[in-house]
This record gives C-alpha cells, structure tokens and sequence, in this order.
C-alpha cells in the first residue's frame, strides 16, 4: 500500500477514536465544559494532563530544534519538565484547595477586584494565543506532507479541524480523548526512535543507545562520531555548543520552567483532582508520562541529524548528486519548507555551515521529526503512525488551550464582570464564538509565525512566566501583597517583555510592524526574546514589592484566605462562582 | 505558635530543600559547570550534557513524588489531611 493511503488510514482510524470519545462524554452543563466532573484518578490525570501539555512544539519541533542546536536545544528539555517541580511544589495543591475553575477567577479574589481579574484574562488570552500560533505552525507541517500540500493550504485545513475539534466537547470529552491521544502519541513518538537506535547503535532503548558506540564496527560512540562530522563541516561541536551564551540558557531555561507553571491550561488540570493530595501525585504523574518523551527527544534529535548528514554526505567529501535524492526529499520540497539550491552547478548538494557555499538553503527545523523515519528508511506504516502522533499532539493541545481562552473570555469577562446574568446557554454560545475568533487570529499569524513551533511556543512561555506566575505565587507565598503590587506587577512583567519581544519580532509578531530595528538584537545583556520571560518576571516581582511597600496592605480576610489555602484540611469540591 | 503556623513553616523547609536539588541537577550542573562536568564520560555521554539532556529529568520525576510523599506525611503529622 503506498504511503499517502496508509497515512489516511492510520490518521483516520485515530481520528474516528478521539471524535467518538468526544461524542460519547459529550459536555452537558457548563460545569462539565470546563472542569470535567471532578471524578478524575491521579495516573489518568496525570496521563491526560500529559497529553494536553506536550503539543506540536513537544512532538513536532522540539526534537528537530535539538537536531540543529546540539547541546543548546537542552533549554527545551530542562525547561519543559523543570516547570512540573514548581507546579507541583509552589501552585497546585493550593489552588486545587482554592478550589474554583480559572487562574483569573484566583487572581481576582485574592487581589480582591475585577480590575486584577481583568488585567489576569489579558495576560492570558495574550500568552495563549501567542502558544496557538506555534501549535498552528506545527498542524501547517504536518498537514501539508501528509496532503502533499503547500504550507499556507495545510494550514487553512488544520484551522478548520482544530475548529470542529474544540468546539464538539468540553474537557470531559477533552480529558478522556486526551488519554487516548497520549497513547497514540507515545507510541508513534517512540517507535521510529526505537527503530532507528537499534539500527545506529544495535541498542534498542533510545536513552542508552544515544549514550552508546556505533554499530558500523567502527567502535566510536554514536555522540563522538556525530561531534566529528558536524566540526568537520563547519557546524560546531554537538555535544557543547551553547545557545548564544551561558547566561541566555540560564534565562531561557528559567523563562521556561515558570512559565509551565504559569500557563493556565496546565493549571486549570490540578482543579479537577478530588483533593490536595491528588493534585501533588497528579503533577508527578504528569512528569512521568511526560519524561517518557523527553528522554527520548534527545536520542530523537542526534541521531536525525546524524542520519541527514549521512544521507547528503554518505562519504566523507563525497555529496549525493541532485537527481538521486531520495524520494522524502522531493516530498518535503513540494511543502516549501525544504530547498536546495546547487550554486556551483556540480549536480551535487553540498550541505556546509558556510553559507556561501551551503546549498540546504531552507531546512525547516520543523520538519525533521516527520520526516525522521523517512530518511532512516523506516516502514511506511511507522511514517503514518507519526503523522497520526503529531496531529495528535497539536490537535490536543489546542483545543486545551482553545478552552482555556474560551473559558477566560466567557465565564471570567462575561460571566464574572461584565454580564453577571448571562444564562448557561448563552455563556456557551461565547465560549465557542471566543474559540472560532482565536482559531482565526492565531492561523492568520501561523502563515508567517514568529519563530519555529517550539520557538513561538517559548515566546508564550516567556508571556505567562513575566505575568500570571509571579502574581499566582506571591498570592500564594506572601499575605502582605497587595492588589496595587501585584497589578502594577503584571503590568510592568508583560509590558517589558511585549515590548522586548515585539521590538525583535514585530508588532503582534506582523514582521513588518518592528520597531528601534537600531538598537539591534538581544540587546539586553545577549538575551534572545524567546528567553526573555525569566527578565519579566524579575521585573514584575521587584515592582510588585516595591509598590506593596507604599501602599495599604490588603484587608483582613484576604490574609485569612491565603491562610486557609496554605492548609490541605477543609478542601469541598470546585465551585462555580 | 499556631498549629497551622507550624505546618506551613514545616511545608516552606521541605519545597526549599527539593528547589535546591532541582536547581542543582539543572542549571548548576546542566549550564553552569556543564563545560567543566564534560571532561567527565558516562559512557558515551558527556557528564555535563548528560545532565542537560537525561539526568536533570529523571531528577524532576524523583523529585516531585518524593515531594508528593513528604508532603502527605507532613498533613498526617500535623493533623490537617482533608479527610
């Protein structure tokens, strides 16, 4: 069977499972559309929490971007699962004893107003739709190689079933389909990996085999021969190549592991747990299911790169000659998002660091995880199955997402501000209008996305950490803060770090709209705007301190609240309002 | 001082001391000293990009059951479980 057809079967078949599940746990009351009745053990929690956290950047990008920065790309590895501790240990057995359905809706009470709650929606449909973006970049790719597509078409088709996706459940059907969604997803994420360790290194735990010697007799290890490869052609060493400098990995890293702990859709998972205790073992459940892919990832990246220098190099000096290119290649130019050009017309492709003479011009870091068991000569069958896990892993994640900003706009805008009255009927109807407009937004800004996927997504980690986390911890970790602190925080926290990143990327990243292009890039202290978060979020907590100094402290039974939630003992069940 | 006073101070000492390993098993031995950690071998890893690709993950997961643990103990010992 060619591969085309058994790609559609396979993402078919996947498909009909997560829409069937949908259909069967189909939301009823609002209640349910948010939170999911809040029956949900620990393990499938944890499971569906994993599912719903690694998106497009997770499965798609991330190990493509470790392919290209060698050991730089470890900012992603760290900062992805290193934010699971802070959750887990700083904000999610308190706010599970909080106990109510959105991170505005806590930031509202415990800065006693509407205008916190308002400023925290913001910061949220901010960050969160900045994270769609990266998520539509990620279906754009893979639609387009499994329609055999240009880009822009494969990304107006993937709108259009995110669309139909997020708006038939809510995270009832959301949580139970997410489980499903997680067992496709590892299992093609790990598959080709396991596959490809065996064949390179004749070990089949990709975790080791990346730690082990080739299996070509040569006896080099596989992390050794690749560092020799790359610096013979210009590229750097793997295994120590920093990311623009030590510092910019320490903020990145940090931008990213608050930010985890910030973004509301992770959050609004430990609300559904029955108890304190259920929300600690949730987050360490979550990690582990996430581990399971991001020990891989590593093993993923290197031995893709090693396989792509091996397939334009097969010799050292000898290039593969233009009209022998392997038939994955001629599959990815048709997206556009892989081009050679022979610029000394020897009929060979010449793949070096030196740009002048490097004739990969456009390598599309996104694309190395898809086409992965492609160039490693896999069965077609594994090839589907990771196209299957990839929509699979951008699908899920947006539509989490999708329901975190439907629920801010609806239920904290509407419902909680502006139209206390508004019937459940209606707060749903607007809840699915906010989704179709932020599906809209984040595709048109996903033609021409700001970064790769997994970079776009850095940038909406870099948002949440600079605003929502600060302002959740000091809630949570200090009764002296105040309303005035806190908002003047997250004001000062998002404002820097918008500024900072707009200034590189563009107004609402539209390359076009940049501003002081004179003042160059990574202007503060080599920082990239991708790392910036961590900045913001220094800013925000030395404003916040500063003006709760010189202002009254909040009323008493503020203090009391924050007392009460410190304390396990007494947790109901989620309410509404 | 209160009961939940004491409990609370007993809960700060315990998430400081797992931040302290978290942050050595990522950014200090992950960034900080990963050039001088890499003249050390773990099989074919380097010691300090083991740490940033392997070693501060499995630390995490270690880390927040252990936390998760720790934590359930300290409700029982001061008397403010849930149930």
């Amino acid at each position: 069977m060619d591969l085309q057809t058994l790609t559609y079967i396979v993402v078919g078949a996947t498909f009909a499972l997560y829409i069937g599940i949908a259909i069967w746990a189909r939301a009823k009351t609002t209640g349910d559309f948010y939170v999911a009745g809040k029956g949900v053990p620990p393990v499938l929690n944890g499971m569906a929490t994993a599912a719903d956290w690694m998106s497009a950047a997770s499965f798609i990008s991330m190990a493509g971007l470790i392919a290209f920065y060698g050991y730089g790309g470890s900012v992603f590895l760290m900062g992805w699962t290193g934010g699971y501790v802070l959750l887990a240990m700083l904000l999610a057995p308190y706010l599970r004893k909080y106990g109510k359905f959105t991170v505005p809706e806590f930031i509202g009470d415990r800065y006693y107003g509407k205008s916190a709650r308002i400023l925290a929606v913001i910061c949220l449909i901010i960050a969160s739709v900045t994270y769609v973006i990266g998520q539509m970049k990620g279906i754009g790719v893979a639609f387009s190689r499994f329609l055999e597509t240009d880009y822009d078409t494969g990304l107006y088709i993937g709108m259009g079933i995110v669309f139909i996706y997020a708006v038939m459940g809510g995270m009832k059907g959301i949580t139970y389909t997410q489980i499903a969604q997680y067992c496709v997803l590892i299992f093609a994420y790990t598959v080709p990996a396991v596959f490809i360790s065996m064949h390179l290194t004749g070990n089949p735990i990709p975790q080791l085999g990346l730690g082990s010697t080739m299996a070509d007799g040569s006896g080099m290890f596989l992390l050794d021969k690749l560092d020799a490869t790359m610096k013979d052609l210009g590229f750097g060493t793997y295994t120590d190549k920093v990311r623009i400098s030590t510092f910019n990995m320490f903020v990145y890293t940090m931008s990213l592991m608050i930010g985890t702990a910030g973004l509301p859709h992770v959050i609004m998972r430990f609300f559904t747990v029955p108890k304190v205790r259920d929300a600690r073992a949730s987050a360490g459940w979550a990690l582990v299911f996430i581990a399971l892919l991001y020990t891989v990832a590593p093993a993923v990246g290197a031995m893709a790169r090693l396989n792509l220098m091996n397939t334009i190099q097969p010799a050292p000096g000898q290039w593969i000659e233009v009209d022998q290119r392997p038939q994955w290649f001629r599959n990815w130019e048709k997206t556009g998002l892989l081009k050679f050009e022979d610029k000394n017309g020897d009929g060979k492709i010449q793949y070096v660091a030196d740009k002048e003479k490097n004739e990969m011009v456009k390598v599309d870091r996104d694309i190395m995880v898809l086409a992965n068991p492609e160039i490693a000569k896999l069965p077609n069958w594994v090839i589907a199955l990771v196209v299957a896990g990839g929509l699979a892993a951008a699908l899920s994640t947006a539509a989490g997402l999708l329901l975190a900003i439907a629920s801010s706009i609806s239920h904290d805008l509407l419902k909680g501000v502006f139209a206390p009255n508004i019937s459940e009927k209606s707060e749903l109807m607007a809840s699915r209008i906010a989704m179709a407009g932020a599906i809209a937004a984040a595709g048109y800004l996903g033609l021409h996305p700001p970064d790769f996927a997994a970079g776009t997504v850095a940038l909406a980690f870099g948002l949440a950490a600079s605003s929502i986390f600060p302002a959740i911890m000091m809630g949570i970790f200090s009764k002296k803060m105040n309303k005035q602190g806190a908002m003047a925080g997250m004001l000062v926290g998002i404002g820097i770090t918008l500024f900072y990143v707009f200034q590189h990327k563009g107004i609402f990243f539209i390359a076009d709209w940049k501003y002081l292009q004179s003042w160059g890039s990574n202007w503060f202290l080599g920082v990239e705007p991708n790392a910036f978060g961590a900045i913001g979020a220094v800013f925000n907590f030395v404003t916040a301190f500063i003006v709760a100094k010189i202002t009254a402290p909040p009323p008493e039974h503020i203090q009391h609240m924050v007392e009460n939630i410190r304390v396990p003992a007494g947790a109901g069940a989620a309410t509404g309002h | 001082m209160s009961k939940h006073a004491s409990y609370w101070k007993a809960n700060l000492r315990l998430v400081f001391g797992c931040l302290v390993v978290w942050f050595l098993a990522s950014f200090v031995f992950g960034i900080l000293l990963a050039e001088p950690l890499n003249s050390i071998r773990l099989g074919g890893y380097k010691l300090g990009f083991w740490f940033s690709q392997q070693g501060s993950i499995y630390t995490f997961v270690a880390l927040t059951f252990f936390y998760a643990w720790r934590a359930n103990k300290l409700d029982h010992e001061f008397g403010v479980r849930e149930d």
